[in-house]
């Protein structure tokens, strides 16, 4: 509306310049427009940033809108080159594959068919208990490592950084090893137990976000609480924390993603030694579907046209990897956006 | 101890209003009438025993060793307990493995069953990943250029985006949906099959003819990486979500004030960014090449870490003495360290800039 009438007047006055000869003055006008003055910006400026805007946005949407729109297809849309990105008519059978039988296997001698909500409710079981483990280690020890000074401080901060830099490749076998020694294979506590003590999956990336916020907290705000007569864990439960609830939010998002997505570790130590298991082995959603996905397909032969035709229902499996991710994304968006800017997730 | 207590239960018995909150402060009266003194007497007798004694200045440990409770120890022994449960997990999982591997890269590793056997081997598998395989240097020098390619791409990128994002735009928080899907989406395996199907490619570059006239007049050793990061360039986007979270949070800490003084002594915006922006987000700047390689480099589809992946479980053999987990945890070392070398390199030209300009 405010473009609006600055328009109109801008307008009114070029036309009240023109008719009194003063070029001069309608060049200055329009100069002002579009490059604009100091402290405001000119239409140039808007229309690049938003070109620039809408363009690099398409480069992180066109995958999403891509899958999604091919998911929905049917094998005739696929093959036809007038077919583009709107099917002809949305086909939720792809889906429906997916959804109604992920995997067959056989529980304490009879077959059990998994579902995507029973598989779906397995992966969340996964990712919010470690995650939430993750993020009650992450604040205490970013708190330790944050407000209080101890000898070997540096050296100590120094090997926590090394365990996020180090791949994971390089460590395999011997944490295999050590897993199946410590009887953590196949089982949710192969996740929860590294988690608790603040070596879960990228925990130092956590324990670096927990730091630096704490560390921005001023002090003088703990030591009124300790002349108040608080003790530590006083401070730390009804001061630091409350104040931290935003790093709270963030930590947690970011590990039940990671944890969500994981697929190395997952691989590696959910691996049910049991042939014959008695309830259903634990597993996350993208190993289920994937496993899904090359059993489904592999009934074709490699390059065949049948196998080509397969591809709306492996990306159907796909969005549905992606789905519930997306849709807490979206609940959670307001603050896993504006908290960003409140945590110390800037590391200097 | 008793304090911890005492606080949760004063916790609940504030703010009073729904029932539930009502139950919370029952609760919490309760432990604080009845539980709380029992544990607090139990507390006094773990405290002023003969083992353990607290006076007002000294802990006395069975009745002869007196330490003096000063300040500073009180604040390094708090300091300890909290991070207490981060030096048992680091002594239970992660220390052992690293050593370990360090230790199997000397050997020849046999898996006999579920046993171990090992063969003293010194530095020959080292040795070896240099002089007798014939893909891994190779393979590492393609993954050497491309990092240092790829890392400034994503860092100007994601410098561009954020400060776009910093802007004063119209639907913020929808642009700001968009621009953090990465952090969702290339930490999974959803990437990988988008490579697959192609969408991570942009199609159309190769064909401008002015990119290939580049590509044909500069030597080999430059246009392959650059060719590559074309093929790739929707990719390399991909890994930069959470470094636009980070330049983000760094942009918004500066303050304006210091732009309008800056555009009142007459500086153009561009002047303003190379002095104002810049500098005060380089330490930023550093954080996010760190995470960039870092999680480049242990991506599941880098070519380094298929290849020992594959040495590993055996699928590609190389000679006699190069199969195996001994043969691949050297090569992981060795790709550690050159990781640590790009890291180092990166930080080091941001500091010379950094120091050349003070």
């Amino acid at each position: 509306m405010k473009l609006f009438k600055n328009t109109r007047a801008f307008f009114k006055d070029v036309t009240a310049l023109i008719k009194e000869k003063d070029y001069k003055q309608v060049g200055v006008r329009v100069k002002r427009i579009f490059v604009g003055m100091k402290f405001t910006d000119g239409l140039l400026y808007k229309i690049l940033i938003y070109s620039l805007l809408i363009s690099l946005g398409y480069i992180y949407l066109y995958p999403v809108l891509y899958m999604i729109t091919n998911s929905l297809m049917t094998v005739e849309d696929i093959i036809s080159p007038t077919v583009n990105w709107i099917p002809t008519k949305f086909n939720w059978q792809n889906y429906a594959i997916v959804w109604k039988n992920l995997e067959t296997t056989i529980i304490d001698g009879q077959p059990f068919i998994v579902t995507y909500p029973r598989a779906l409710l397995d992966a969340m079981y996964l990712s919010i208990v470690p995650a939430l483990s993750a993020t009650v280690s992450s604040a205490i020890i970013g708190y330790g490592f944050a407000r209080f000074n101890f000898p070997l401080k540096k050296l100590l901060f120094v090997l926590m950084i090394m365990t996020f830099i180090i791949p994971p490749q390089v460590t395999m076998l011997p944490t295999f090893r050590m897993y199946s020694q410590y009887n953590l294979l196949g089982s949710l506590r192969a996740f929860v137990y590294p988690a608790i003590l603040g070596q879960g999956l990228n925990g130092a990336i956590f324990i670096l976000i927990f730091y630096q916020f704490f560390r921005m907290i001023p002090k003088s705000l703990e030591e009124s609480a300790q002349l108040d007569g608080a003790s530590n864990l006083q401070i730390f439960f009804r001061i630091a924390l409350p104040l931290a609830i935003p790093s709270i939010i963030i930590v947690f998002l970011f590990s039940m993603v990671w944890y969500y997505n994981e697929t190395y570790v997952s691989g590696l130590f959910l691996t049910s030694q049991d042939p014959f298991p008695v309830t259903l082995p634990l597993k996350t959603l993208p190993i289920r579907i994937n496993a899904f996905i090359n059993d489904y397909v592999s009934v074709y032969p490699e390059g065949s046209f049948e196998r080509q035709l397969m591809q709306a229902v492996k990306l159907a499996g796909n969005v549905l990897t992606l789905l519930p991710l997306l849709i807490i994304y979206f609940i959670f968006q307001r603050h896993f956006v504006e908290s960003i800017d409140r945590t110390g997730i800037t590391g200097e | 101890m008793k304090k911890v207590f005492a606080s949760i239960g004063g916790f609940f018995s504030k703010n009073v209003k729904s029932p539930l909150k009502k139950a919370f402060v029952k609760i919490g009266e309760f432990y604080i009438e009845k539980i709380d003194p029992i544990l607090s007497k139990i507390w006094h007798a773990l405290t002023h025993n003969f083992m353990i004694r607290f006076t007002h200045s000294h802990l006395i440990l069975f009745s002869f060793i007196k330490i003096k409770i000063t300040n500073k120890r009180r604040e390094a022994t708090l300091g300890y307990m909290f991070i207490l449960i981060w030096i048992i997990g680091y002594l239970v999982f992660s220390l052992y493995p690293v050593f370990y591997s360090l230790y199997l890269s000397f050997f020849k590793v046999n898996l006999d069953g579920s046993d171990i056997v090992l063969q003293w081997q010194a530095f020959n598998n080292f040795k070896a990943a240099f002089i007798s395989d014939p893909y891994f240097v190779e393979i590492l020098i393609d993954y050497v250029m491309n990092t240092l390619f790829n890392v400034p791409v994503v860092i100007v990128f994601a410098l561009i985006i954020a400060m776009l994002i910093n802007q004063d735009i119209r639907g913020k928080g929808f642009w700001r949906t968009v621009f953090f899907l990465p952090v969702i989406i290339s930490s999974g395996p959803i990437i990988g099959e988008l490579i697959n199907q192609g969408a991570t490619t942009l199609p159309s570059i190769a064909n401008y003819d002015i990119i290939n006239l580049i590509l044909e007049n500069v030597g080999e050793f430059i246009s392959d990486p650059i060719q590559n990061l074309l093929e790739t360039i929707l990719l390399v986007l991909w890994f930069s979500g959470i470094q636009i979270l980070i330049l983000l949070a760094g942009l918004q800490k500066i303050d304006k004030a210091i732009y309008e003084a800056s555009m009142i002594d007459g500086a153009s915006p561009w002047e303003s960014f190379w002095k104002i922006t810049l500098p005060s987000i380089l330490p930023l700047i550093s954080v996010s090449i760190v995470y960039t390689v870092v999680s480049m480099s242990v991506f599941s589809l880098n070519p380094v870490i298929i290849y020992i992946k594959d040495i590993m479980t055996g699928r590609s053999t190389v000679g006699t003495l190069t199969t195996g987990f001994g043969y691949s945890s050297a090569l992981a070392w060795i790709y550690f360290l050159v990781m640590v070398v790009i890291i180092l390199v990166f930080v080091g030209v941001i500091n010379i800039r950094k120091g050349s300009r003070r």
